[in-house]
């Protein structure tokens, strides 16, 4: 039986991709963001998933303007990552888990989510980053993964409670896998930020606080705001909270945050890395207590 | 949806409006993704401009580098910061143009939203 074990949450600003490569994380503009990896490695190290289902944004390195899917789904056993076009170079990308992938698939469709299936994708920083910061080094991470890329980028964008209940139906596609796999579910983008306009530049401490503090507990909390308020209180590039929300809807009811970092700036962005872990994993002798379940 | 909402100062929304009127300038951001695309464009900037049949305020916006100018004539910043990419300009730059201050400026406006980490870091577990 597949176990979900937890959910990993962070930003994906390709300046922390830059950053690793020229070895800067101890530089002190660095540190306060790779300071929250250690324990993330650590309880990483203890659960040693198998499989990361992976929630992102692509920022037109596989999509263009000339087919813009709302949600896709990698179904590959094969992806890569490659020159995005301002510098930094590819990241090895771990294989993927093309027979979940269609177990994700064939769940979602059965609720009504009609996704883009993609037996072709390449995967960009927003993918690539966050899995070298769980598994730094200049290997693959030793996982595999199923990508799920949300459209942030050409409105309109999905819904947050749209978001929020894809999520959920990865959640039951996961609870139905017979597979005995582990499984890590991951979101990224964000926190606020915002690159274009003359509001370049915007960063909204009170409600990335609002979206960490409510994120575990009671993730409908944040689908309150409709897209265009998220824009508002976010940022145009803030609205990759919407990749939040679909990880989270993935991790089931209960959570327990286990680690909470955030650092303004990392480039433009408030920068954030969070670490839930589910009961599952709680109850799997690792010696955390039941109470810390909200 | 960004007819009825009301405007977010400062900020352009990149609906299907824009992505119809910039395609052109989009799609030539998007090739360069491609090394060979954006030594091309180094090396003969007009003729490649051709090949995507920018309009005219796109030619112009290109030409004067101006940020704002892509972004009123259609180009979305992620495909944009493909071209910023080519003069190796960072988002702290393309902030600082479309915000009429000076990078070191725009920096410091960064930094300066920083917050006590004991505010808002915490430890659970």
């Amino acid at each position: 039986m597949a176990k979900v074990i937890g959910g990993l949450f962070t930003s994906h600003v390709p300046a922390i991709g830059g950053a690793i490569q020229r070895g800067a994380q101890n530089e002190p503009y660095w540190k306060p963001f790779f300071d929250a990896w250690p324990p993330v490695r650590q309880w990483l190290g203890q659960h040693r998933p198998d499989v990361v289902v992976m929630f992102y944004n692509d920022h037109g390195l596989n999509f263009f303007l000339d087919k813009m899917p709302t949600f896709a789904v990698g179904a590959a056993d094969h992806y890569t990552n490659v020159d995005e076009g301002w510098g930094l170079h590819p990241f090895p990308i771990p294989a993927g888990h093309a027979a979940l992938s269609w177990a994700i698939v064939e769940k979602l469709v059965e609720r009504e989510f009609d996704v883009t299936t993609c037996q072709e994708m390449l995967v960009d920083h927003a993918a690539s980053i966050p899995l070298n910061l769980a598994w730094p080094g200049p290997d693959a991470a030793p996982v595999r993964i199923v990508p799920i890329a949300i459209n942030t980028v050409q409105h309109p964008l999905p819904s947050a409670k749209r978001c929020l209940a894809l999520g959920r139906a990865v959640a039951e596609a996961l609870a139905e896998w017979p597979g005995d796999e582990t499984i890590l579910v991951m979101g990224t983008g964000g926190l606020s930020h915002q690159l274009d306009g003359e509001r370049a530049g915007f960063m909204n401490p009170e409600y990335d606080r609002f979206c960490m503090d409510n994120l575990g507990p009671d993730p409908d909390a944040l689908t309150r705001h409709s897209v265009h308020e998220m824009v508002e209180l976010a940022g145009t590039q803030g609205v990759e909270i919407l990749n939040w929300i679909a990880a989270r809807g993935a991790l089931g009811s209960s959570v327990a945050e286990l680690s909470r970092t955030y650092h303004i700036p990392i480039s433009n962005t408030a920068a954030a890395v969070m670490l839930y872990e589910t009961a599952d994993a709680a109850g799997a002798g690792q010696g955390r207590k039941a109470a810390a379940f909200a | 949806m960004s007819s009825t909402a009301k405007p977010i100062p400062g900020t352009h929304l990149f609906d299907g409006d824009a992505a119809m009127k910039g395609y052109a300038l989009n799609a030539m951001c998007f090739s360069f993704n491609e090394k060979a695309n954006r030594e091309a464009f180094l090396r003969d900037e007009a003729a490649y401009l051709d090949k995507f049949d920018l309009t005219l305020a796109q030619r112009d916006a290109v030409a004067q580098r101006n940020v704002l100018a892509m972004i009123a004539a259609g180009g979305n910043i992620y495909y944009l910061a493909k071209l910023a990419g080519i003069f190796g300009l960072s988002v702290q730059d393309v902030g600082a143009q479309q915000t009429g201050t000076s990078v070191h400026a725009f920096k410091q406006m960064l930094l300066d939203q920083a917050i006590e980490p004991s505010t808002m870091e915490a430890a659970h577990g």
